[in-house]
C-alpha cells in the first residue's frame, strides 16, 4: 500500500508540471494581456510594467523563473490586477471560504444523501422511497444558479431570515444558503447512486444467507449490507469532495463570498496571468490528492482491490 | 475601465483672477435643519469587482478610486456639482500663464497616525507614480496634466527627482507646468495626484497598503480589507474637517453580479447598486423615489475599421457608412432596448461635458423616416442593393445589453437595407486585443471622459491617439486638435471636428450614456449633479426612514 500510495505520488509531481506548462502556454496564447482595458496605455508606461512583471524576458525564461519560486520559495508572484497584493495571499484569504462551505455541503450531501438512499432501498415502495426519489429528481433538474436566486427570493426577499450574499467572516446566516444551493445537486446523485446500489446489495444472495440465518433487519443493513452498498458512493463522493472544497464558481459569483471560484473566473476574465496559474494549479494538486484518497479508501472497504 | 479624472475648462475664473490667492469655503456634510438623522450612520455601497489596490499611486479603476478618496485627500476635492474645492491644500496661488501653481497646505492637517501632512508626502508621492520602478498603469497622468518631465521620467530619460514638484517649505508645495493649464488644479484631485505618507511607505514597501499598515490623511481609516468581498473603512477621528463628518462607516461590497445587487439592495444590505439595462421603468414606477438616472460623461458607438485592414470594400465608401448609421434607428435603442433615460447620439461629445455647445448636426433634426429614406438613396447611390448586398461582421463583448442593441441593429440594417450584419461575440480581453489590432470590421466601442472637458473626447480622433481604434486620419482634424490647445475658445475647433467626424462616419455614435441606479431615500448629500459621479463619504449623512 505504501508504495502504491508513493508510485501515485511520483507521477502527482510531473502531472502537475503538465498541468503548469500547458495553462502557461494557453495563457499566454490567449489574445488580450492583464495591462489591457479600455484605454489603450502608452508605449513607456507599458514597457515599465512589462519589466516591472518581467513580462519582457522570452517565455520560456518566465516559464523556468516561474516553476522556480513556486518549487524554491512556494512563492505565486504577485497578481498582475490586484496590484498590493499576492497570489499567495489570495488563495491564503479565499481557499479557507470556499473550504468551509465546501466542507459542510459535503457533510450535508454525503450524510443527508446516504441515509436517504439507504432508506429508500429499504422501504422500497413506501411514502418514504417516493419521497426520497422525488427530491433526488427536483435536486438533479434544479442546477445551482436556478437554485440559488430561487433560495435568496424565499429566505431574503419574502421571510427576511437569511443575508442575500456576503460572507462575513462565515458567520451562519451567510453559510447557509452557499451550502443549500451547492449540496442540492450532489445530494441527490448520491441519493440516488446509494439507493440503486443498496438494491442490488439487498438482493444478493449474502443478504439473504444474512437474513435466513435470523439477524434482525436493521444489522443485516447497518453490518453487512452497507459497506459493500457504498462502493460506487465512495468513488463518486472523491472528485464531489474536491469539487466542493474548491468551490463552485457559480456560488462564489452569486453569493459574492469571495471564495477561490470568483478569483478563478475573474482571474481568467482579467488576463491575471499569476492569480489564474496559482488557482489552477491549486485546483489540480487538490483533484490530484483527492483522487489519491479515494483510491486507498477503496481498497480499504474492498478487498477484491489490491495493488 | 478607467478612472475618472477631474480636469476641465470651467477653471476660465481662475485663469482670469491670475495671481490673486484663492480660497474657497471647504465642502462637508451639509445637513438641512429639522433632518433627523438615523442611529446607524453606516452607507452600504456595492462595487462591480474587487477593489484592485489601496495605494493611491496604483489605483486604475473608478470603484477603487472612490475607495481611495475617502482613505487619502488631495490638494483639492470636488464638490456636488464637480467643481474644486478645498481639501489638503488651503488655498494657491498661479502666475500668469498657468504654468507654476504654487500650493498652501492645510496647517494642522495630520496623517491618521498623527504625523503631520507635509508638502514633502505629495513630492515623494508624485515622484514615485512616475518612477519606472512603480510600473503604475496611471504614471502617464501627471504628464497628461502637464507636471513638467513626467513624460522623459516615465521613458527613463531622466531621474524622478527631476519632476516639476517641490516642497518649498512643510507647508508650500509649488508646481511646474511645461504648458498653460488653467484647469490644474481640479486634476490634484485625481487619486494619481495624492499625498501618500512617506515614513510608512519607506518603512514597509510593498505592504504598507495593508490593514495594519496603512495610514491615510482621507476622512476615514481602513477597518477591514477582504478582497472579493468588501471593504470596510471607519470615521478618521483626525481627519482635520471630522467634527463635520456624520457617516461612520462605509461598507464596499463586491457584488459582480447586476441583478443579484438588485436583490441585495431590495433585502436592504447595500444602499446603492445600478439598474441593469431594460428594468428601469420597471423600477421607476414601482421606487419611484429611488430609481434615479442621470447624465454620465460616456458615449457608446460603434468603430468602422477605417485602415488598409478593412475587409469588407462597401464600408470603405462613405455613401455605405452614413446610410448604416442613417438606418440606426437610436430613439428605439434607447426608448425600447436599454430603458434608462439614455440619450440618442449623432455625435461624439456627450452634451453633458462642461462647457461644450453641442453641434448641429443635420441627421439629428430629420425624422426616422426621412433617415431611412437618404439611406436607402445613399445605399442605392453606392451601387448596392440587392443584386449587389452588403454583409459584414460586427464584434462585441459578451453582455446582455451588448447582444439586445448588436440583435437591433442587426435587424434594422437587414430589414430597411437588406445588410446581412453578422454578430460575433467575445470575452473583453479579446475584443480589447482585436480592436487594438484593428482586426476587425465593424466593433463595439465606448469612451467615458477622462475629464469633464471636451478635448477627452475630440482628442480620440487624432490621427496619432492611442485610443483611436477605427484608425481614422484626416489632417485637418489633427490641425484643430492642435490648435484648440491654445484656443481661445475652443469649442471653434471642436465643432469643426464633430462636424468633420459626422461627415466621414469613421464611428457611429449609438448613445449617451446615464447612470442609472437605486438609491435607499435615507441617503443625504448624494452628488447627482456631479457629471463624473466623484463621491465623499464625508459628505454624505443617512437619515432615519
Amino acid at each position: 500500500m505504501i508504495l502504491f500510495v508513493l508510485k501515485r505520488l511520483a507521477i502527482a509531481i510531473p502531472t502537475l508540471l503538465v498541468l503548469i506548462i500547458l495553462s502557461f502556454v494557453l495563457m499566454k496564447v490567449a489574445p488580450g494581456n492583464p495591462f489591457t482595458g479600455e484605454k489603450n496605455l502608452p508605449r513607456d508606461v507599458l514597457n515599465n510594467i512589462y519589466a516591472r512583471y518581467g513580462l519582457d524576458k522570452p517565455l520560456w525564461q518566465q516559464l523556468l523563473e516561474y516553476i522556480w519560486n513556486i518549487v524554491a520559495h512556494f512563492d505565486f508572484g504577485p497578481s498582475f490586477k490586484y496590484k498590493d497584493r499576492s497570489v499567495n495571499e489570495i488563495i491564503a484569504q479565499g481557499f479557507p471560504v470556499t473550504l468551509t462551505y465546501g466542507f459542510w455541503a459535503f457533510i450535508v450531501a454525503a450524510g443527508i444523501g446516504i441515509s436517504m438512499g439507504v432508506i429508500a432501498a429499504v422501504k422500497q415502495n413506501s411514502w418514504a422511497d417516493y419521497l426520497a426519489v422525488g427530491v433526488t429528481i427536483g435536486g438533479q433538474v434544479i442546477p445551482n444558479f436556478v437554485l440559488a436566486p430561487i433560495l435568496v427570493l424565499i429566505f431574503t426577499l419574502w421571510l427576511h431570515w437569511l443575508p442575500g450574499g456576503g460572507w462575513n467572516d462565515g458567520k451562519w446566516n451567510y453559510v447557509v444558503m452557499p451550502v443549500i444551493a451547492l449540496s442540492a445537486t450532489y445530494l441527490a446523485n448520491i441519493a440516488r447512486i446509494t439507493r440503486s446500489s443498496m438494491l442490488e446489495v439487498l438482493h444478493s444472495n449474502f443478504i439473504r444467507t444474512a437474513r435466513a440465518k435470523g439477524l434482525p433487519g436493521w444489522k443485516v443493513v447497518t453490518k453487512h449490507a452497507l459497506k459493500p452498498a457504498l462502493l460506487p458512493v465512495v468513488s463518486y463522493l472523491g472528485p464531489v469532495f474536491v469539487g466542493m472544497i474548491t468551490g463552485s464558481v457559480v456560488i462564489d459569483l452569486y453569493f459574492s463570498t469571495g471564495g477561490i471560484g470568483q478569483w478563478f473566473v475573474n482571474s481568467a476574465l482579467n488576463r491575471d496571468y499569476s492569480t489564474m496559474l496559482g488557482v489552477t494549479i491549486l485546483l489540480g494538486a487538490l483533484t490530484i490528492a483527492g483522487n489519491l484518497v479515494v483510491d486507498v479508501l477503496y481498497a480499504w472497504i474492498d478487498p477484491k482491490i489490491r495493488y | 475601465m478607467k478612472l475618472q479624472a477631474f480636469l476641465g475648462a470651467a477653471a476660465v475664473a481662475v485663469t482670469l483672477l491670475g495671481t490673486t490667492a484663492l480660497t474657497l469655503p471647504a465642502f462637508a456634510a451639509s445637513v438641512p435643519d429639522g433632518t433627523k438623522l438615523a442611529a446607524d450612520q453606516t452607507f452600504n455601497y456595492r462595487v462591480l469587482d474587487n477593489i484592485n489596490s489601496l495605494d493611491p499611486d496604483i489605483v486604475e479603476d473608478v470603484d477603487t478610486s472612490y475607495v481611495v478618496g475617502n482613505l487619502f485627500e488631495g490638494l483639492y476635492n470636488e464638490d456636488a456639482k464637480g467643481s474644486p474645492v478645498p481639501g489638503a491644500a488651503e488655498s494657491y496661488d498661479v502666475n500668469k500663464d498657468n504654468t507654476v501653481f504654487t500650493f498652501h497646505l492645510r496647517k494642522g492637517a495630520v496623517w491618521s497616525n498623527g504625523d503631520p501632512v507635509k508638502a514633502s508626502d505629495f513630492v515623494f508621492s508624485w515622484r514615485r507614480v512616475v518612477d519606472p520602478k512603480t510600473a503604475s498603469n496611471y504614471s502617464y497622468f501627471p504628464g497628461l496634466v502637464g507636471v513638467k518631465n513626467a513624460d522623459d521620467i516615465v521613458a527613463g530619460k531622466m531621474p524622478p527627482d527631476q519632476l516639476g514638484v517641490k516642497a518649498i517649505d512643510d507647508n508650500t508645495l509649488e508646481v511646474d507646468l511645461n504648458k498653460s493649464v488653467p484647469y490644474f488644479v481640479r486634476s490634484t484631485a485625481h487619486a494619481t495626484l495624492f499625498p501618500i505618507p512617506q515614513a510608512v511607505v519607506e518603512k514597509f514597501g510593498n505592504d504598507w497598503t495593508k490593514p495594519e499598515n496603512i495610514v491615510g490623511n482621507g476622512a476615514y481609516v481602513l477597518a477591514e480589507n477582504k478582497p472579493g468581498e468588501r471593504v470596510t473603512i471607519k470615521r478618521n477621528p483626525k481627519y482635520w474637517d471630522n467634527a463635520k463628518t456624520v457617516l461612520e462607516t462605509i461598507n464596499f461590497l463586491t457584488i459582480n453580479d447586476e441583478n443579484q445587487g438588485v436583490t441585495r439592495y431590495l433585502s436592504g444590505e447595500v444602499d446603492q447598486t445600478d439598474v441593469p439595462a431594460g428594468q428601469y421603468p420597471q423600477m421607476k414606477q414601482q421606487y419611484p423615489n429611488e430609481a434615479h438616472s442621470v447624465p454620465q460623461l460616456c458615449t457608446y458607438y460603434f468603430d468602422i475599421n477605417m485602415t488598409d485592414k478593412q475587409t469588407v470594400p462597401a464600408l470603405k465608401d462613405v455613401k455605405v457608412r452614413e446610410a448604416i448609421s442613417m438606418a440606426i434607428d437610436r430613439d428605439v435603442i434607447v426608448n425600447n432596448v436599454l430603458q434608462g433615460g439614455q440619450i440618442p447620439a449623432y455625435f461624439f461629445t456627450p452634451p453633458a461635458t462642461a462647457d461644450f455647445k453641442a453641434p448641429d448636426v443635420e441627421m439629428a433634426k430629420m425624422s426616422q423616416a426621412d433617415r431611412d429614406a437618404k439611406a436607402k438613396q445613399l445605399l442605392a447611390d453606392a451601387g448596392y442593393g440587392p443584386d449587389k448586398p452588403i454583409s459584414f461582421t460586427y464584434i462585441y463583448n459578451t453582455s446582455e445589453a451588448h447582444k439586445k442593441i448588436a440583435t437591433v441593429v442587426s435587424q434594422m440594417l437587414k430589414e430597411k437595407l437588406g445588410i446581412q450584419m453578422t454578430l460575433q461575440d467575445m470575452e473583453f480581453a479579446t475584443l480589447l486585443d482585436k480592436r487594438h489590432q484593428r482586426d476587425f470590421e465593424v466593433a463595439r466601442d465606448a469612451w467615458c471622459g477622462d475629464y469633464n472637458e471636451a478635448s477627452t473626447f475630440e482628442g480620440l480622433m487624432d490621427s496619432t491617439s492611442s485610443q483611436n481604434n477605427s484608425g481614422y486620419a484626416n489632417a485637418d482634424v489633427d490641425k484643430w486638435l492642435k490648435e484648440s490647445a491654445t484656443s481661445e475658445d475652443p469649442n471653434q475647433q471642436y465643432l469643426q471636428i464633430e462636424t468633420q467626424v459626422a461627415k466621414d462616419i469613421p464611428i457611429i455614435p449609438i448613445y449617451f450614456y446615464t447612470k442609472v441606479f437605486l438609491q435607499k431615500p435615507t441617503v443625504g448629500g448624494w452628488p447627482y449633479d456631479n457629471v463624473e459621479q466623484v463621491w465623499y463619504g464625508k459628505d454624505l449623512y443617512k437619515t432615519e426612514g
